[in-house]
């Protein structure tokens, strides 16, 4: 018997939701096949990669990466650099020293380098906390006002400030709410209904799923991807249908395969090239189990994965 | 397709005989068609029907078997498409590629690649576990590269679709049970003949997918089933298509020509490009690639390769568990301070992570929790002051530590107090709640 193709389209579709404003805005989601399965139908959305940026400029970074911003002062001047980026679809601004401590960024600093790094830029962007749920529903309330009409996507909502977060970004300002559960299902799915419930609307919602580094308990990753991929096209649930954004350069950049220097562990080789490495393998496993978009920041892994994902549509 | 229960009964002899220790002949069908024993329980089913039978209860995906002694692997058997829905069974195997076509320095280079990583994580080891040697127009450096290859003590995919070069090369190889690979719609005749000659399995290509069905039913006719598929189309994109397709035909429409495990020749595809090569095999170690093959690999592509695949081949229902034991870490010897968590591999990355990155020398304690995570541990009665002081005393840790100051996690603490009683002598210290928070702590408390 020959063998005959049978395309597997669902009667459900992903959200399609649109970041950014003006000629550059992107658009995510839409697709009503298994996320990268082009041979089932054209998918019109490719998957977006992003380049993350930190408030805290570009201290320790890796020299390739040092080399590629050259002499960038400003972090104007980066956001510039980052959003010129080959494969770069949109810029993520995480504000690493907001965080609650000694020395930490207040709010309207935060609010003053969002405003710079958005002037510089005319593609779209991202603004990601500081891990403080309380600090970042301060940061994201100002920062949304700030910049509204530009269609900011913020990194994260969570359960805990989910209200003040979705009630400022999503319903004040009508900026787009990310929002973070931890690799669960379920978790995720509560999530979502507590935002719509706020009154969001789910265009404006999209999911970070958690993230992890590879060998790092990815399989909970995956396999929460695929199952939410699933729940939304096959079931058609309508709550699981919001595009999934996964950070991926925040988790594999601190994991030991990326910190242990050449010298502590010379038979593991070039360090850079372990950290490039690391962040490739996570970021392609994370668009084959189905995110709408990940979040890099070292040039080459920008290259491959967008060349990828290219070579696949 | 999958017979139900009642197509069974139908082909039993229904006398309810009782010979197959079932009740009735119905009972008996119905633990057949849930596969929970095998039809030839049954002493009176006649062989035509068994046959039948064994067609039709066989697995969607065959289990292929390559390689022998150590080297031997599986490949295969999976029963779904998505892990959650069950463990896949057959681990992607990394291959690095050796060619004829390839400068004699890229391929000691590759040689030397094989050698070099070999490396334990988390009770597993890791190593290359296949040499692809390909064949493109110089005879005579392939039959060099084969005799090398061979001396490497890793199982060998021969690529070579000149039948009489193959012959030669298998005659230096077929002991350590290679793949013949190389079979396609022209040559199938001559080179299933030597694969059937030496037992090996047949590697199959095609330009499409309907010319590898189409081969692959021709070399089923002729009766071999002992198969792996090449996959590897003109490009990134037919290739990702093709080995997404061939497994879901097989596993979801019960395609039993498909039902093979497959090659995905990542060399080819972005031949020179290594950071493309391993985004390659990170996406098809989760979608469908039985063997990927590349161009080399340091321990920068191998460190998150192997990773990942740790991570995808394992049971969902079943927690990663790490051995219970003493790790020390960032140097730290018997007078370091410890700090104790529970077995369950995430936890155990987590913490070991920030210790390390502390750069504060730390004992790290693995007690066995059934491989629950800290707050189930404690829940479920697997991590308590009781199931603490039985750990230190089977591991031994009195003699084996000098210090005794013990940080526990910080979500138990309110175990400080049982475990102080238990541990006469020690200083229990909770740590804070989350594991991020732990590189500030230890700093300060190292200071």
């Amino acid at each position: 018997m020959a063998f005959v193709q049978k395309p597997q389209v669902y009667k459900s579709a992903i959200n399609t939701v649109e970041l950014g404003a003006g000629d550059r805005k992107i658009a995510l989601g839409g697709a009503t096949v298994y996320p990268l399965y082009s041979f089932d139908a054209p998918i019109e959305n490719a998957p977006k990669i992003g380049v993350e940026i930190s408030d805290l400029g570009l201290e320790g970074a890796p020299k390739a990466m040092l080399d590629y911003y050259g002499d960038c002062k400003t972090i104007a001047e980066v956001a510039k650099k980052a959003a010129a980026m080959p494969g770069a679809d949109f810029v993520c601004l995480r504000f690493d020293g907001a965080e609650p401590g000694e020395g930490e960024r207040t709010v309207e600093d935060c609010v003053k380098i969002a405003k710079e790094v958005a002037a510089a830029i005319d593609i779209p962007l991202v603004i990601a906390g500081c891990k403080n749920s309380q600090k970042d529903a301060q940061i994201f309330e100002k920062v949304a006002e700030a910049l509204t009409g530009r269609n900011v996507l913020f990194l994260s909502a969570k359960e805990e400030n989910h209200k003040t977060v979705g009630a400022s970004v999503g319903l004040a300002y009508s900026q787009k709410v990310g929002a973070e559960s931890s690799v669960d299902i379920n978790l995720a799915k509560q999530l979502n209904v507590l935002l719509t419930q706020l009154g969001v609307a789910k265009e404006n919602i999209i999911m970070n799923l958690g993230s992890a580094a590879a060998g790092y308990g990815f399989e909970y990753v995956a396999s929460t991807i695929e199952r939410v991929k699933l729940a939304a096209l096959a079931q058609g649930d309508a709550m699981l249908q919001m595009p999934v954004v996964t950070p991926v350069a925040s988790e594999t950049w601190s994991v030991k395969e990326a910190l242990i220097s050449e010298d502590d562990m010379p038979e593991w080789g070039n360090q850079e090239q372990r950290g490039i490495q690391m962040e490739i393998v996570t970021a392609a496993a994370c668009l084959a189990a189905g995110s709408d978009a990940v979040i890099l920041k070292h040039p080459a892994s920008v290259a491959t994965i967008s060349a990828m994902v290219a070579a696949l549509m | 397709m999958a017979l139900t229960g009642l197509d069974i009964f139908k082909l039993t002899p229904k006398t309810n005989c009782k010979d197959c220790g079932n009740p009735t002949c119905m009972a008996f069908a119905m633990k057949v068609a849930q596969g929970a024993i095998p039809i030839d329980k049954c002493p009176h089913i006649s062989d035509e029907v068994k046959a039948k039978l064994d067609e039709a209860t066989a697995p969607p995906m065959k289990t292929i078997k390559i390689g022998t002694g150590e080297n031997e692997h599986s490949l295969g058997g999976e029963t779904v498409l998505y892990r959650h829905d069950k463990t896949f069974v057959s681990k992607t195997l990394y291959s690095v590629a050796v060619s004829d076509a390839y400068s004699d320095e890229q391929n000691e280079k590759a040689f030397a690649d094989i050698a070099n990583i070999d490396y334990e994580r988390i009770g597993e080891r890791m190593r290359v576990e296949a040499v692809f040697v390909d064949y493109v127009s110089d005879g005579t450096k392939f039959l060099d590269l084969v005799k090398k290859a061979n001396d490497m003590g890793r199982t060998l995919i021969i690529n070579c679709a000149d039948a009489d070069l193959a012959a030669k090369a298998l005659e230096i190889a077929a002991a350590g049970k290679p793949v013949l690979s190389g079979a396609n719609a022209s040559n199938f005749e001559a080179m299933n003949a030597l694969a059937v000659k030496h037992g090996l399995v047949l590697g199959v290509t095609g330009k499409d997918l309907a010319e590898l069905h189409d081969t692959v039913e021709k070399l089923e006719k002729a009766g071999n089933k002992n198969l792996i598929l090449d996959v590897t189309m003109a490009n990134i994109k037919d290739t990702f298509a093709a080995t997404v397709q061939v497994r879901r035909a097989a596993i979801k429409d019960g395609d039993r020509s498909f039902g093979y495990p497959s090659i995905v020749n990542a060399a080819r595809l972005a031949a020179g490009d290594r950071h493309m090569q391993t985004a390659l095999a990170s996406l098809f170690t989760l979608r469908y690639g039985s063997v990927v093959v590349l161009e080399g690999m340091s321990y920068a592509d191998a460190l998150p390769l192997f990773g990942l695949r740790q991570n995808i081949f394992t049971n969902p229902q079943k927690p990663m568990k790490v051995e219970p034991g003493i790790y020390p870490l960032n140097g730290a010897d018997e007078n370091s301070v410890c700090l104790i968590t529970v077995d369950f591999a995430l936890t155990y990355f987590v913490v070991s992570g920030e210790v390390e990155r502390s750069g504060v020398p730390v004992n790290l304690l693995i007690t066995d929790a059934g491989g629950y995570s800290v707050l189930t541990a404690w829940a479920a009665g697997k991590l308590s002051a009781s199931s603490i002081a039985k750990f230190f005393q089977e591991a031994d840790i009195e003699n084996k530590i000098k210090s005794r100051t013990l940080v526990i996690p910080g979500k138990v603490a309110v175990l400080k107090g049982e475990i102080e009683d238990k541990l006469p002598g020690w200083k229990i210290i909770p740590s804070p709640p989350e594991a991020i928070q732990l590189v500030k702590f230890l700093r300060e408390f190292n200071a």
